[in-house]
């Protein structure tokens, strides 16, 4: 097993960590936002759905270590990757210039720390109901957790929805890049992809910004409210 | 024209050096970056002032050995292009011109800039060449290469070794480098033998020099003067995680 200690210390194998825990997490953005849209279909399908995922108890637990792994390693992994960078120039330019690199990715640790900050916020307040307790411990007319009308009642606070749509700006910069720029660390380069490939981030990361604030946009413009005859 | 010059002098390893005001008047258009530097190199010696140190040698673009950091480009604005073949028709009247030396920890400053370059040639003594036994060399024609791997090789194998591309990168990363050199023999049968452990003694020497870590954000790739793709840095990365994999079995 030493060689592969090795090889995670190394500077490529460190950025195939970040490539492969990236890939993780990108692919449980994708799930939730998915599974999260179904608020558009309305209360019974989103409490269903929340149903079905609590009910799976193992898989379930599976999937949080898996997730809860994945942060650690990517944010371990990106603060060594940092640090070596930072001590590989030591004297800075008195002039420094750019040539091609993006806003998106010379900005990863920021956004990404602003994203951690807001995943514990979003735990806080829709998994733990540390933010708003009263719509967390809500049940609907069969029992269950009704995640739909916290949702909403959530997202009726303008400034929880404006920070909501923030931090999903600052995934959609993250995404951008890391999308993109996971194909090269794990050496996926061919020249019949390559444009694909350069395009697959941004794509990817204006699809789950439109998916994911149109949820908060919904209710506040009143698209998306509270079912009839529920407390407000 | 007229042009004014920031440049940064610095009198040996241990000095902290600092950017030096120089007006350079009366340059010619037509003059190299490095012709001008000469022109002002002898202004100053007719002052009695020490001249600029800085590295060049063939100034034909081939060498490798100059590597100027104009206005935080390096290699200065023209694409494709060495400092040397770089002319001054490109800067306009009136220009101020910061010029610094490369930097990063594994390219020292020997004076003004002059950098160390040698943490490349250490990588280089690790892989960066075919064991090949004595007697008389094989045809090479006698090898079939399909045209499109012999132009890969050749890409790759363009490669100057002149630093732009660590100077460039935003964490002083060795990448397009290492990647140039893994793939140039990686594209011929004559590399094959000796594919895994190149990979892992090269990657291992480039993190040992205090290179950074490539973020994928392909300045070396916009500053190369050779032009080299960046597609060589993913060759690598497959190249050492297939070396890991497997190795024992070279």
């Amino acid at each position: 097993m030493q060689w592969l200690f090795k090889y995670c210390r190394s500077s490529i194998g460190s950025k195939v960590l970040m490539a492969v825990t990236g890939l993780m997490l990108f692919g449980f953005v994708v799930g939730h936002m998915l599974g999260n849209l179904q608020i558009f279909i309305g209360q019974e399908a989103v409490n269903n759905y929340a149903a079905t995922l609590k009910e799976m108890g193992a898989l379930l637990w599976l999937a949080r270590i898996g997730l809860i792994l994945a942060v650690l390693v990517h944010i371990s992994a990106a603060i060594r990757l940092t640090r070596g960078n930072q001590k590989a120039r030591p004297i800075t330019y008195a002039h420094s210039g750019t040539v091609q690199a993006t806003y998106a990715s010379r900005t990863m640790m920021k956004s990404g720390l602003i994203v951690l900050a807001f995943v514990i916020y979003h735990l806080l307040h829709l998994t733990f109901g540390v933010i708003l307790p009263e719509a967390h411990s809500a049940t609907d007319s069969l029992g269950r957790p009704d995640v739909y009308s916290m949702t909403v009642l959530g997202f009726q606070n303008v400034l929880v929805s404006l920070s909501y749509i923030a931090a999903m700006l600052l995934l959609g910069f993250h995404l951008s890049h890391g999308v993109s720029s996971l194909f090269q660390s794990l050496g996926l380069n061919h020249p019949r992809y390559n444009p694909i490939i350069q395009k697959i981030g941004p794509s990817a990361a204006l699809v789950i910004v439109l998916g994911n604030i149109s949820m908060p946009i919904a209710v506040l413009l009143g698209l998306v409210s509270l079912p009839a005859g529920a407390a407000s | 024209m007229n042009l004014n010059l920031r440049v940064w002098r610095q009198s040996n390893a241990t000095d902290p050096g600092k950017l030096v005001d120089y007006p350079a008047p009366d340059i010619s258009e037509h003059m190299s970056f490095l012709e001008m530097l000469d022109v002002v190199n002898e202004r100053l010696i007719v002052k009695d002032e020490q001249p600029i140190a800085f590295d060049h040698d063939c100034r034909e673009g081939i060498c490798g050995m100059c590597s100027l950091m104009i206005n935080g480009i390096a290699h200065g604005p023209e694409k494709g292009t060495t400092v040397c073949q770089l002319h001054m028709r490109h800067f306009k009247d009136g220009d101020t011109l910061v010029i610094e030396p490369w930097r990063a920890r594994a390219f020292p400053v020997v004076r003004d800039l002059v950098v160390d370059r040698s943490s490349f040639d250490r990588i280089m003594q690790v892989g960066g060449f075919v064991s090949a036994n004595t007697g008389n060399a094989p045809d090479g024609n006698a090898i079939p290469i399909s045209k499109v791997e012999a132009d890969l090789a050749m890409d790759a194998a363009a490669c100057i070794g002149c630093g732009a591309c660590v100077a460039s990168c935003k964490n002083a990363s060795a990448m397009l480098f290492v990647g140039a050199k893994v793939s140039q023999f990686l594209h011929l049968p004559q590399g094959h033998p000796e594919r895994k452990s190149r990979a892992s003694n090269m990657v291992a020497a480039m993190d040992h020099e205090g290179f950074g870590n490539c973020t994928n954000q392909y300045e070396c790739e916009a500053v190369c003067p050779k032009e080299i793709s960046v597609s060589v840095i993913s060759e690598l990365n497959r190249e050492y995680t297939r070396a890991t994999l497997t190795s024992g079995s070279d």
